[in-house]
C-alpha cells in the first residue's frame, strides 16, 4: 500500500489554476523525486500535502496520507500531522530557522508540541537527533544560535527538526540548492542514510536532474502545474519518452558551441593581490584578528579568452571580483586592465572602468523597479560622460534577443531569463572588453540557462569579448570556459585548461569538488 | 555581552559630554541678560553689575561650564535666578508629576498598541485590519490638545467622573493622584498608541512572512503558537526603537497637555524659565531631559541585545 497517494489534485489560488490534475503515489520507504522548472507547481504540490498553502487557495481532488484524507482533515488534525507524520525541509537554510532561538530549543520544540514530555527530556532527545544529523553536542552545543552556524550546518538543524519524531514521510523542497557542491553531497548522503535507517518515504523536490537521478526510486516530471511523465529513477534517462523530459535532459547537459580563441595580449593582469578584513575581537581589549579574504592572488586573462573562477562560498571569489572592479581597496598587489592600473590613487578611473562591466546573479534585485528598460540599460553611460542614443539602446537590446519596443517597459514585465538578457544588454552597451559574470546563470532554470549560455558564446564571438565567469556550478563553468581557476581560502590552488582540469583533476581539492558534483547517468 | 555593554556605556558617556557642551554654549549665545531681566528696566547699572557678580556671570564661559558640570555630577544644579531656590528642588517638584505621567501614558500606549497591532496583523486585509488602520490614522491626525479638551468636556464637565485639571499632590493618596493623571495620560497616549500600533502591525506582518514561521508551522504549531513562539519576539526590535523615542517625547513634550490640565510639570517649568531668562533652570532641565533621552536609548540598546542574540557578539 502506498503511504502518500495524490489523486487528481487541482489547486486554485484566488481563481488562478496552479495545479491541474496532479496524481502521484509514494510507497513505504520510497524516495520519489519531483522535478520541474520554477513555476511548475512542485512546491505547491508539497504544500498541498502539508496544507500550508498561501491564502486564497482552493484544493480539489484527494490527498491520502497513510489512509487519512488530508483535504478533509480539520486544522487541529493537520497540526497533529505536521511534524509528526510528515516532516519538511526547505530550500533556504539561512532563513528557515528562527534567529532568536537556540538550535536545541528549536529541535526540542517539534518534540514538545507532539508529545507530553518534560522540557529537559525534549532537549536530551534533541541532542540525540542532532547527533544523528552529524552535529554532535560536544562540538555544537544546544545553546548555539543559528547565526553561529554555516549554511550546511543550519540545514542539518532543519533536517533534525523534520526527522525528530521519525515521520513516515519527509518532504524535502530543494534542500541542497542553496549549498556548495561538497556540502550538497554531504547533505544528500545524510538524507539517504536517515531514510534507510528509519524506513522513511521521501518526496524530494528539485530543479536539478542530476541531484535526483542518483537518489530517487521514482521520478515525476512537472510542468505548468501538471505531471507530464513518471518513471523509475536511474533508468529514467533512457526510458522516458515525453519531449519535455527529453528537452530538460538536453538542457541540463547543454554545451554551447564556442570558437577557440587565438592567444592574444593579456587583457586583465592581477599581481600578488591581498585583501584582509578585521575579524571580530575575542575579548574587549584583545587584538583584532584579520581574515585574509584574498591571499596573494596572481593570474592573467588573455584577450578573447573565457576564464572560469570556481570555489565554495567564503573562498574569496566575491572579494576578488570587487577588487577587479575597483570597488574594494586592497592591501597589496596590482590589477591592470589593458595595461592601465585599475586602482590608481585609491580611485578607479572611469576610463578603466568603462572597459569592464559586470552581470550579477539575481535578475530580480539588480534593477531599479521604478525605471524603464531604456534608462536601466543606459546606466553605464555615466562612465562615458554622455547619454545613450536611441540607436545604441536598440542595438544592445537586439543583440541579446529582445526587441527595441521592450525599452518602454518596466522590469516587472519580464521573466527571469529576459531580465538576465537585459542585464547583459546593460553590460554590453558601452562596448566593454571584459565582462565579469558573477553567478550570472545560477538562478535560472535549466532551459533558460542553456539559452543564456548560447547567447554569451555568440556575443563573445561577435564582439570579441573576454569573460571572467564566476560560479559555484562546475558543469556550467566547464561548458563555457577555456581555462579555470580554482580558489580555496583566498588562494588560487589549481588552474588549467577547462577540459583537462575537469576530466583529469590533479589537485586534491579540485578532485573533491568534481567528485561532489552529481552526474546525470549517461551524460 | 559584556563587550557590548561596555561599548554602549562608552558611547553613552560621550553623548552626555557632547550634549552638555552644546546645551551650555548654545544658551550662552542667546540674547538677554538674566541680571537685567531680574531687576527690571529701571535698575541701576551698579545694581546689575553687583547681581552679575553674585550670580557668577562675570566668570569666563569655560569656568562657568566646569562649575556647572561639577555641580551637575554632585546633584547641585545651582540656584534659580528668579525663584532664588535651588534648581534641584524645583525640578524634583515637577519631576514627581512629569515622570509618573510619562510612565502612565507609555503604559497606556503599549497596552493599547500591542493588542491592536497584533490583532490587525493576524487579520491582514480584512475589514478589522482596514478599520484599525483607519482609526490609527485618525488618532495620529487629531491634535492631542483638542482631544484633551473633548475629554474634559465629556468626562469632567458632563459625566463628572474626573476633575477638569490640577494635581492634588501625592500626599492625597496614590489612587487620587493617579485619577488626576488619567485624562492627561490618555490624551498623550492616543497619538502615540496609534503610531505604535501601526509599527507593531507592519513589523509583525514582515516577520509572519519569514521562512522560519513556515518552518514552525511545518513542525505542527498552530497559527497562534507560531505567532507567540516565533513571530512576536522577532517583531519587537523596531517596536522597541519607537517605544524609546516615545518615552523621551512624553517626558519633555507634554507642555500643551500640562497647560490644558493645569499640571505643574517639567514642560511648563521650561516654558516659564525661558520666558524669564532663568538660564540656569533651562540648562538644567534641558540637560536632565537629554540625560533621560540618552538613558532611555541606552536601555533600548541593552534590550535589543536581550532580544537578539546576534547583537551579543560572536562567541
Amino acid at each position: 500500500m502506498s503511504l502518500l497517494r495524490i489523486d487528481n489534485l487541482d489547486l486554485d489560488i484566488y481563481g488562478t489554476p496552479i495545479l491541474k490534475g496532479v496524481s502521484l503515489e509514494i510507497g513505504q520507504g520510497e524516495i520519489h523525486g519531483i522535478i520541474g522548472e520554477s513555476g511548475s507547481g512542485k512546491s505547491m504540490t508539497a504544500l498541498s500535502v502539508m496544507q500550508l498553502l498561501p491564502e486564497g487557495s482552493q484544493c480539489r481532488g484527494a490527498v491520502h496520507l497513510d489512509g487519512v484524507s488530508v483535504l478533509e482533515a480539520d486544522e487541529a488534525a493537520l497540526c497533529a500531522m505536521r511534524g509528526d507524520a510528515v516532516g519538511m525541509v526547505f530550500q533556504e537554510p539561512m532563513t528557515a530557522l528562527n534567529p532568536l532561538q537556540t538550535i536545541g530549543a528549536q529541535v526540542a520544540e517539534t518534540i514538545l508540541i507532539h508529545q507530553d514530555v518534560s522540557r529537559s527530556e525534549a532537549l536530551a532527545r534533541a541532542a540525540k537527533v542532532l547527533r544523528r544529523c552529524e552535529l554532535p553536542p560536544e562540538q555544537f552545543p544546544l545553546s548555539r544560535y543559528p547565526h553561529e552556524l554555516s549554511g550546511g550546518q543550519r540545514q542539518r538543524v532543519v533536517i533534525a527538526m523534520a526527522i525528530a519524531l521519525r515521520p513516515k514521510l519527509l518532504i524535502a523542497d530543494e534542500p541542497t540548492t542553496a549549498l556548495d557542491v561538497t556540502t550538497q553531497a554531504d547533505i544528500l548522503r545524510l538524507i539517504q542514510q536517515l531514510v534507510r535507517e528509519d524506513g522513511m518515504s521521501v518526496m524530494f523536490i528539485t530543479h536539478d536532474l542530476a541531484v535526483v537521478t542518483g537518489l530517487a526510486d521514482r521520478i515525476s516530471i512537472m510542468r505548468h502545474g501538471a505531471v507530464v511523465e513518471q518513471g523509475g529513477g536511474a533508468s529514467l534517462h533512457h526510458k522516458m519518452q515525453h519531449p519535455y523530459t527529453k528537452s530538460l535532459f538536453a538542457a541540463s547537459s547543454h554545451q554551447p558551441e564556442r570558437a577557440v580563441p587565438a592567444p592574444d595580449a593579456p587583457l586583465l593582469k592581477v599581481e600578488g593581490l591581498v585583501r584582509s578584513y578585521p575579524a571580530g575581537r575575542r575579548s574587549l581589549f584583545g587584538t583584532a584578528k584579520r581574515v585574509l579574504a584574498v591571499d596573494d592572488v596572481s593570474f592573467e586573462i588573455q584577450k578573447g579568452e573565457s576564464v572560469g573562477l570556481v570555489g565554495e562560498s567564503g573562498c574569496g571569489k566575491s572579494t576578488l571580483t570587487r577588487a577587479i572592479l575597483g570597488l574594494e581597496a586592497t592591501q597589496a598587489g596590482r590589477i591592470y586592465l589593458g595595461g592601465d592600473e585599475v586602482l590608481s590613487g585609491g580611485q578607479a578611473s572611469a576610463d578603466v572602468r568603462r572597459k569592464m562591466q559586470v552581470v550579477f546573479q539575481d535578475p530580480y534585485g539588480s534593477f531599479n523597479p521604478r525605471h524603464k528598460v531604456d534608462r536601466l540599460v543606459s546606466e553605464p553611460f555615466h562612465l562615458l560622460g554622455r547619454k545613450a542614443t536611441a540607436a545604441e539602446i536598440d542595438e544592445a537590446l537586439v543583440s541579446v534577443g529582445l526587441t527595441p519596443a521592450d525599452k518602454h517597459k518596466y522590469i516587472h514585465e519580464f521573466s527571469g531569463g529576459q531580465r538576465q538578457r537585459i542585464a547583459i544588454a546593460r553590460a554590453l552597451i558601452i562596448k566593454p572588453e571584459l565582462i565579469i559574470l558573477d553567478e550570472a546563470v545560477s538562478a535560472l532554470d535549466v532551459s533558460i540557462r542553456a539559452q543564456i549560455l548560447d547567447l554569451l558564446a555568440d556575443l563573445s564571438e561577435r564582439y570579441g569579448l573576454t569573460y571572467l565567469f564566476i560560479s559555484h556550478d562546475l558543469s556550467v563553468v566547464r561548458s563555457i570556459t577555456d581555462r579555470v581557476l580554482v580558489m580555496k581560502q583566498g588562494r588560487i590552488v589549481d588552474q588549467g585548461p577547462s577540459e583537462a582540469l575537469f576530466s583529469n583533476p590533479q589537485h586534491p581539492y579540485t578532485k573533491s569538488l568534481i567528485e561532489a558534483v552529481p552526474v546525470l547517468p549517461g551524460a | 555581552m559584556l563587550r557590548y555593554t561596555v561599548l554602549r556605556t562608552g558611547s553613552l558617556l560621550i553623548s552626555l559630554i557632547v550634549a552638555s557642551l552644546v546645551i551650555f554654549f548654545t544658551l550662552e549665545v542667546v540674547p538677554g541678560d538674566p541680571a537685567s531681566f531680574m531687576l527690571g528696566i529701571n535698575a541701576q547699572p551698579e545694581t546689575i553689575a553687583a547681581l552679575r557678580e553674585e550670580l557668577g556671570l562675570n566668570l569666563s564661559p569655560w569656568a562657568r561650564y566646569v562649575g556647572w558640570v561639577t555641580g551637575l555630577v554632585q546633584g547641585d544644579l545651582g540656584v534659580s535666578y528668579t525663584y532664588r531656590t535651588p534648581v534641584a528642588e524645583i525640578v524634583a517638584e515637577r519631576l514627581v508629576i512629569s515622570l509618573p505621567l510619562a510612565g502612565y501614558a507609555l503604559a497606556l500606549t503599549i497596552l493599547i498598541a500591542f493588542p491592536v497591532g497584533i490583532w490587525a496583523a493576524t487579520r491582514r486585509g480584512s475589514v478589522a485590519d482596514i478599520s484599525v488602520m483607519g482609526a490609527t490614522q485618525l488618532g495620529i491626525a487629531i491634535p492631542n490638545f483638542w482631544f484633551a479638551m473633548l475629554m474634559v468636556l465629556v468626562f469632567a464637565i458632563n459625566l463628572r467622573w474626573f476633575s477638569a485639571g490640577g494635581f492634588p499632590g501625592w500626599d492625597e493618596g496614590f489612587w487620587v493622584s493617579k485619577k488626576a493623571l488619567t485624562l492627561p495620560a490618555i490624551s498623550l497616549a492616543l497619538p502615540q498608541a496609534s503610531i505604535l500600533a501601526r509599527v507593531m502591525r507592519s513589523s509583525l506582518l514582515d516577520t509572519l512572512d519569514q521562512d522560519y514561521i513556515r518552518t514552525a508551522r511545518a513542525k505542527g504549531l498552530t497559527k497562534g503558537q507560531a505567532l507567540r513562539g516565533h513571530a512576536l519576539r522577532n517583531a519587537l526590535i523596531p517596536v522597541l526603537t519607537i517605544i524609546g523615542l516615545q518615552f523621551s517625547f512624553l517626558l519633555a513634550g507634554a507642555i500643551i497637555i500640562e497647560n490644558v490640565f493645569f499640571l505643574p510639570g517639567l514642560g511648563r517649568l521650561v516654558f516659564q524659565a525661558i520666558s524669564q531668562r532663568d538660564l540656569i533652570v533651562v540648562e538644567s532641565v534641558v540637560m536632565l531631559l537629554v540625560f533621560a533621552v540618552i538613558m532611555v536609548n541606552f536601555l533600548v540598546d541593552l534590550a535589543y541585545s536581550w532580544v537578539d542574540p546576534r547583537l551579543r557578539g560572536r562567541r
